[in-house]
């Protein structure tokens, strides 16, 4: 069964958009995931200090990627950019083609919404709202129809076919987060961005999660996890370690199989 | 975001929150409410003294003896007009319709053992249209009494009671001032003015008032009716000289009388009513503007409680607009709500105000401009915290504690 098939259709685009997204990938070169020379600068306290000091990286289709480093790194920033949160001061970034770098506000919530899917560390699940309008949410800032319909089958594919209609507050955090997972993948993104998506749950349902996140990659999804965790970067199959802004290191973890290889 | 979605989440945090919901609103319902009733209030005051003035009769135009005097000396008296004076007013000024001379004064008036003190009043037969008064029972006399001096009298309906009770009073004897009077017809009910109770009278011709009654020959007013369509304007100032030239006023003289125009009357009243009736409308829309200000403060509180929430619907691709809109939304649902139920509290507190002898009637109109103010308050005190949601950087609105 492959659930992402189901999906693809739903995020029709423009012939001109296409075109124009063939010629553009045709100069950006492959890739689903490009930056290029990314620098993001900011002022604290009077001194410019460049968070992202020149990142260039492609991240492939299909790839599960984690993004590593110490806290003042970058790679949150990386992760803002990457995101569509927040635009370079210079360089380019090329999403399945599209050069996103110098859009305006609304052009990237537009982006966010069909080629991005957020994870975040504490879920950011909206309270009062059951699973499936959680769920449902990015499609109705879409205009799609059918959401409800397409909120369940995404709750299915996470395993809480039967919590369709908890409250947030009514479900564990392991189950939060899949239903955050839920929601990231019922758009059918180009990309899954997750922020240290175990960092507040406990190591069985931190296990779990990451298991689903196996289980998306297997399925053909990208996904990049932000951590800072060596076990959680030692399980994806490369990961990008940052530092002062850089890219330090890109390839395959440095921890190893170790942490990973009695699983 | 499709709208019926966007009406369903506001709906949602507005339940969310019930007790601040309804406090809020409480500004607008007062607010709405206090509008819808005090201009009721407005309107029945105005529509009641209007037809106060216009049950005295159509088109009437009244001459009263005026004093005039220079330096505090009185050189004309008010016993100066006369029955050649409405004579002359009717022939002279081709507007006027019908004329009736007034006098009258308060005179013990009996039947059998009953005694009653009350206006006798004399008058032409005219005065019935001219006063905008109809027969109950009986007839009024005619011009042949009024010349032949005949002894009949017309009751109010008032008197009749006082002097018959539940008896026929038609074609008895009643006796005024010691002169025997026969009963003919009996007025129906006016109702009473305040000032002057036309049910409490009773109506002889003024040929006998005159010479067997009062003993004098000078009017207390003389009633006029003007043609429909007449230019009050015009006919009162050919009246004016009409009596001016009667009583020997030369130019520059000050006149010893005054015209009474019910028109005249009329506008006054009802511009100086309209403007009773914004004002009070006024006053009660300040309450409107203090309920908006309560919704503006409640949005900005809401909106930074909130933070973390926007964050995360724009990370998930709402866009500035949509932000704006569902905020906009809750306020405006909220002062809508608050100024529908205002609107039913207004109206049922005119109905129940107008219960208790005061008249207060809710103009449709006046709700309808009401709510939309309402509506209106809503959006602009609603826009500038939606507004500054919908500013709100994704990044640091998700990182808000």
């Amino acid at each position: 069964m492959r659930p992402v098939e189901l999906m693809t259709h739903t995020t029709p685009e423009p012939a001109r958009l296409q075109s124009r997204a063939g010629a553009v990938a045709a100069a950006a070169g492959p890739g689903l995931i490009r930056t290029h020379n990314v620098v993001k600068r900011y002022l604290v306290g009077g001194t410019e200090v460049r968070a992202l000091d020149g990142v260039t990286l492609t991240i492939h289709e299909g790839e599960l990627v984690a993004i590593t480093g110490s806290s003042g790194s970058g790679k949150s920033t990386l992760m803002n950019i990457l995101g569509c949160l927040d635009s370079p001061d210079s360089g380019d970034y090329f999403i399945a083609g599209e050069d996103v770098s110098k859009l305006k506000s609304d052009q990237l919530a537009r982006i966010r919404n069909r080629r991005i899917g957020f994870v975040f560390q504490s879920f950011n699940l909206l309270p009062r709202l059951s699973s499936v309008e959680n769920v449902e949410l990015p499609l109705l800032y879409a205009g799609r129809h059918h959401a409800a319909a397409k909120a369940r089958e995404a709750l299915e594919i996470v395993g809480l076919g039967d919590r369709l209609d908890h409250e947030p507050n009514q479900l564990s955090g392991g189950q939060r987060q899949r239903v955050a997972i839920a929601r990231a993948i019922v758009t059918d993104p180009a990309i899954i961005l997750a922020d240290e998506p175990t960092g507040n749950l406990d190591s069985r349902s931190g296990d779990e999660i990451l298991k689903l996140f196996e289980t998306l990659h297997q399925q053909g999804r990208t996904i990049l996890i932000v951590t800072h965790d060596p076990d959680i970067a030692a399980f994806c199959p490369r990961e990008i370690n940052m530092r002062d802004g850089k890219v330090l290191r890109d390839g395959a973890p440095a921890a190893g199989l170790t942490a990973h290889g009695g699983d | 975001m499709l709208f019926w979605t966007t009406i369903k989440l506001a709906l949602r945090s507005l339940a969310a929150n019930k007790l601040r919901t309804l406090l809020t609103m409480l500004g607008m319902i007062i607010g709405v409410g206090s509008v819808i009733t005090m201009l009721a209030l407005g309107h029945g005051m105005q529509q009641q003294v209007l037809s106060n003035i216009s049950a005295m009769g159509k088109n009437l135009l009244a001459v009263h003896p005026k004093w005039t005097g220079t330096n505090g000396v009185i050189n004309a008296t008010r016993e100066n007009l006369t029955v050649g004076d409405a004579r002359a007013l009717l022939r002279d000024v081709p507007q006027i319709r019908r004329v009736t001379p007034v006098l009258g004064q308060r005179e013990q008036v009996t039947y059998l053992n009953k005694n009653t003190n009350c206006e006798v009043v004399g008058c032409a037969t005219t005065l019935l249209v001219v006063r905008n008064y109809t027969i109950a029972k009986g007839r009024m006399f005619n011009h042949f009494e009024t010349r032949l001096e005949s002894h009949v009298a017309v009751l109010g309906p008032e008197t009749a009671y006082d002097l018959f009770g539940v008896l026929n009073p038609i074609g008895q004897t009643i006796n005024i001032a010691g002169n025997q009077f026969e009963v003919i017809g009996i007025l129906k009910s006016k109702g009473s003015r305040g000032w002057f109770n036309p049910d409490n009278q009773i109506l002889i011709p003024y040929t006998t008032g005159m010479d067997q009654i009062f003993g004098r020959f000078y009017l207390d007013h003389i009633d006029m009716q003007m043609a429909g369509k007449a230019n009050v304007e015009k006919v009162l100032n050919e009246c004016i000289s009409v009596l001016r030239r009667r009583h020997h006023l030369l130019f520059g003289d000050p006149s010893d009388f005054h015209i009474f125009s019910q028109e005249q009357l009329l506008q006054t009243v009802s511009r100086v009513t309209e403007t009773l009736t914004l004002f009070l409308g006024a006053v009660a829309g300040i309450s409107l503007l203090v309920g908006g200000i309560g919704i503006m403060n409640i949005m900005l509180v809401t909106v930074t409680e909130r933070t973390r929430e926007i964050g995360v619907r724009k990370a998930i691709g709402a866009c500035n607009s949509d932000i704006l809109r569902q905020f906009m939304l809750e306020a405006v649902l909220v002062s809508v709500l608050g100024g529908a139920l205002g609107a039913a509290m207004g109206v049922a507190l005119s109905h129940f105000i107008h219960f208790q002898k005061f008249v207060a009637q809710v103009q449709t109109s006046n709700v309808v401009i009401a709510m939309s103010i309402a509506a209106g308050i809503g959006i602009f005190f609603g826009y500038y915290p939606a507004w500054r949601a919908a500013q709100l950087n994704p990044i640091e609105a998700l990182r808000y504690e």
